[in-house]
């Protein structure tokens, strides 16, 4: 019989050492990770006939645009939903993210992206969630399709993860929060409060910690210029600077 | 001194979000509960676009228009008032997230651009390039976010919601909730409850478009504890979903539009590569049987003949339930061009590239216009919902409110495309100003609620977890649900029969016993992802049950909800005017006189309980049926 077969980097809880096993189920055409995960969690049976408990992992939209399900498959950080097993060597090689604290098995806890996002204003400041009576001010075509690319971040983590300044001890904030800064900036009343954005990101854990390796971009699934974002930004710090230097404000 | 007020609001995507800011910015403590962090919600989603009139692509569109296409399009069971608000509204609410930061694709002079969508004649959907519901979310998180540095809203993500606690006067005072790492159950205080915990695809297992946390669990949860859910009947299938065995993803109508045609092959048993069949071996169904539209049939239509190919004529290919969606005669270049979006999606989820294979595609459930039962309070100078009622988006339990996909609210027995991200933000907003008018008028002191009321219940929710974790049945909850969905698609979809939702009942009796006798195969008891969707599939089999019983009660077709025998369609080439035509009016206003109302579905021992509640009709009266000639 035609199989699939899967090495698992499998963790019981944040502080049990990792081990691994390996599972196989029958070969079925179209199988995504996501899906072929399925099937072994409703049977977590090893290949040594093992009856072991499920493997834990995180999906939600299962279409690419939520973010859960980042894990490295085959050694490369990527979405478990959207990579199809066909397109794989196998035995394919699960493993989480080694960025982040492993939770169990392949879920990790990436709060940490979300408070790098307020540690660098990662927001528009608006007067309140309410009807001002009149329309928002206009953005052409051009300035839309660049920032629509950043829009689509989906801080899933994969870029962290191939960063090599980006790490578990330290402190910079990652390539996926430097480019919301420069999404944020781009911003016709978001502009209004770039000075601040900018100071979060000249502090420690900013953009200076980027060694310009450019491993980011290589592996973000939704093709983010991460590294045309990072230089854009070197571009307006350098501004800012002179500005703080000159002693002026905004 | 008096303790600030809290509200907990359950649900982080666009209904919760937007409930959570109004509700923050009035001045309310805000607890955020999720299933995970709040910006992967199911909302990121939704490709398509919103609704909302702009009337800047020269066609006179109106909001009265937009208001009417909504009411129609429901078959006029959705409370008029309501809607007439959300219409009138929706500009101004789109201007919002423009503010927020949303990349709303542009025209060339910089103005948010319009896309036609289905059901309608003008465009009217405004759109962020292929992620609209992703761009919208993104912007409620982001200002989430910043009012959460501001210490106004706390997050408990990786939070499930289990239960509500009710106080002596069944008064809603808060919530239990599991941690879904530690398992460990708590009960948290609350002097108000916002329930956005959207909508319920996944009682229809992987025959869905639908993300894993559209379960409707927690819709059910409250209802066992006496909140009424409403229309749940109506379930808007989709018909030409990607099939999967993970999940059934959405291909959008533009595949048909541009010339895609359907079609099975006469032999089901046929096991030629679908290329290699010649034109002579293909049955094209939907060209056949609807000789002007084709292909281009509405949404409804194609469902249900998709329907009677594969269950009444046994033609699904291969035996199986699906049949082809063909590009492959179109010239490359231009379906690339037009239909990009798409095309990459399913080379991404299927390997294989449509240009040159036909796409096999079946209805998957796909909106649940249904959900908890809400209240509004009519503002008779307007005609509309009264702005800042503490009635509005109510539940019947006092306390509780509920906006988003898992109300009732806007759709009617049918939703309109692009209308829903509209309902859930504009439902979200109106809920949390109601909440905060609620708060406003409570004199009581949430401490009063004595101790063991929260205790208890907390007691309860352990027992139940407790009793899984050691049962040693032979079921597999994952083997169940996907018995579900394959039960409740092809017994309570598309096309409905009295004698199968009977026999549906009864088995959903049967699985829901079956699923007491659970095997989690799983002692860790850290994150143990089982025993969370053991008790997301009880309810979901229980929410099934509320589904075909409300389907059986209701003798008619309309929108969503279809049973053929009671069909009543308008007689060939008749017109306004015409006696058949006015035969047919008068058979149609007969059946709104006996059907024209909402169906309630409270708990009870026995199972859903079934009652109807008239529907305000004072903005638009039903005297033209739908017509789509
Ligand atoms: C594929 C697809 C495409 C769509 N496209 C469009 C479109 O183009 N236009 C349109 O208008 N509509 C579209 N829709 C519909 C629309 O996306 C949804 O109706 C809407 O996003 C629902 O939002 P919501 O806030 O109600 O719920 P969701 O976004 O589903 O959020 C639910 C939240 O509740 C939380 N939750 C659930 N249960 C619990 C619990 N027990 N405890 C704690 N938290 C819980 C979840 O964590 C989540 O945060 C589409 C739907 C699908 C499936
Ligand atoms: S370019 Fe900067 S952010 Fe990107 S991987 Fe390299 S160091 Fe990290
Ligand atoms: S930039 Fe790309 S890889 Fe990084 S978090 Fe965002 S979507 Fe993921
Ligand atoms: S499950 Fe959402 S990105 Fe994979």
């Amino acid at each position: 019989m035609k199989t699939i077969d899967f090495q698992i980097r499998r963790q019981d809880d944040p502080y049990s050492p990792p081990y691994w096993q390996s599972f196989s189920i029958p070969y079925r055409k179209g199988h995504n990770v996501v899906s072929a995960l399925m099937v072994i969690r409703e049977n977590p049976i090893t290949q040594e006939g093992h009856h072991v408990d499920p493997v834990a992992w995180e999906f939600n939209c299962m279409e690419e645009v939520c973010g859960a399900c980042s894990m490295v498959i085959n050694g490369r950080p990527r979405q478990a939903c959207s990579t199809l097993v066909d397109t794989l060597t196998q035995p394919i090689r699960l493993e989480p993210l080694s960025k982040f604290p492993v939770i169990r098995d392949l879920m990790v806890d990436r709060s940490r992206i979300f408070s790098d996002l307020k540690k660098v204003r990662a927001w528009i400041e608006i007067d309140g969630a309410w009807d001002i009576h009149q329309g928002a001010p206009r953005v052409s075509p051009e300035a839309w399709k660049e920032n629509y690319l950043y829009s689509r971040c989906m801080s899933c983590g994969c870029c962290m993860e191939a960063c090599p300044q980006y790490g578990e001890t330290e402190d910079f904030v990652g390539p996926a929060s430097l480019a919301a800064v420069r999404l944020m900036n781009a911003h016709p009343t978001g502009q209004y409060h770039k000075a601040q954005r900018l100071h979060a990101i000249m502090a420690e854990g900013g953009l200076s910690d980027c060694g310009n390796a450019q491993n980011c971009v290589r592996v973000c699934p939704k093709e983010i210029p991460l590294t045309t974002a990072i230089g854009e930004l070197g571009r307006q710090v350098t501004l800012q600077m002179m500005k703080d230097l000159l002693g002026k404000s905004e | 001194m008096k303790r600030p007020r809290k509200v907990i609001i359950i649900g982080g995507g666009l209904g919760g979000l937007w409930s959570a800011l109004r509700v923050a910015e009035a001045g309310f403590q805000v607890d955020l509960f999720s299933l995970f962090e709040v910006k992967r919600s199911h909302s990121v989603c939704a490709q398509g676009g919103i609704n909302a009139c702009f009337d800047t692509k020269g066609e006179r569109d109106s909001i009265w228009q937009h208001t009417v296409d909504t009411l129609k399009g429901g078959a006029y069971l959705a409370n008029q008032p309501p809607v007439k608000s959300m219409c009138e509204e929706a500009p101004g609410l789109i201007h919002t997230f423009e503010r927020m930061g949303v990349t709303f694709s542009r025209t060339a002079e910089g103005l948010m651009d319009l896309r036609l969508f289905g059901g309608v004649k003008n465009r009217r959907t405004v759109f962020a390039g292929a992620s609209t519901g992703q761009q919208l979310l993104y912007g409620v998180d982001q200002e989430v976010r910043r009012q959460e540095s501001l210490g106004r809203i706390r997050k408990f993500e990786w939070w499930e919601f289990l239960s509500l606690v009710l106080d002596g006067q069944d008064t809603c005072k808060g919530i239990t909730a599991m941690n879904l790492r530690t398992l460990e159950i708590k009960s948290f205080r609350a002097d108000a409850v916002i329930l956005a915990t959207g909508g319920m695809g996944q009682t229809y297992g992987h025959r869905s478009t639908n993300s894993t946390n559209s379960t409707g669990a927690a819709a059910c949860r409250v209802y066992q504890q006496g909140a009424w859910l409403a229309n749940t009947e109506f379930f808007q299938f989709h018909p030409t979903a990607m099939l999967g065995d993970d999940k059934t993803r959405l291909m959008s109508e533009a595949a048909r539009g541009e010339g895609g045609r359907i079609w099975v092959p006469q032999d089901p048993e046929d096991t030629r590569r679908p290329t290699e069949i010649p034109e002579q071996d293909r049955f094209y169904f939907l060209e056949s049987w609807f000789p002007s539209y084709g292909n281009t049939v509405p949404r409804d239509v194609a469902s249900r003949a998709i329907w009677r190919v594969v269950h009444e004529m046994k033609m699904g290919v291969g035996g199986e339930h699906k049949v082809y969606l063909d590009l492959t005669h179109l010239n490359p270049g231009f379906i690339e061009q037009r239909l990009h979006a798409i095309l990459d999606i399913y080379r991404k989820f299927h390997g294989a590239d449509p240009v040159h294979e036909p796409m096999e595609i079946y209805p998957s459930a796909h909106y649940a216009m249904g959900g908890l039962w809400v209240d509004f309070e009519k503002d008779e100078s307007s005609g509309g919902m009264k702005p800042g009622s503490q009635r509005n988006h109510a539940t019947n339990i006092p306390g509780l409110y509920a906006c988003g996909e898992c109300d009732y609210g806007y759709h009617g027995a049918n939703r309109l495309g692009a209308n829903s991200l509209l309902s859930a933000s504009f439902s979200g907003r109106v809920a949390g100003e109601a909440v905060a008018a609620y708060l406003k008028g409570l004199q009581d002191d949430l401490q009063s609620v004595p101790e063991y009321k929260y205790l208890n219940e907390v007691a309860r929710q352990q027992a139940i977890n407790q009793t899984l974790m050691e049962s040693r049945g032979e079921e597999n909850p994952y083997a169940l649900h996907h018995e579900l969905g394959e039960l409740m698609s092809s017994r309570v979809g598309v096309v409905r029969d009295n004698d199968v939702l009977r026999q549906a009942i009864d088995d959903l009796s049967e699985l829901e016993e079956r699923s007491l006798h659970i095997n989690l195969q799983e002692t860790n008891s850290w994150s143990n992802q089982g025993l969370a969707y053991t008790r997301q599939l009880q309810e979901m089999i229980r929410l099934g049950r509320v589904i075909a019983v409300s389907a059986l009660a209701r003798d008619e077709c309309r929108g969503a909800h279809y049973k053929p025998t009671l069909d009543l369609t308008i007689p060939e080439n008749t017109y306004p005017g015409d006696p058949a035509y006015e035969k047919y009016r008068e058979a149609w206003k007969q059946q709104n006189k006996d059907w024209l109302k909402t169906t309630i579905a409270s708990a009870s021992e026995t199972g859903p309980k079934i009652s109807y509640q008239p529907v305000d009709l004072s903005v638009l009266p039903p005297e033209e049926p739908r017509d789509y000639r």
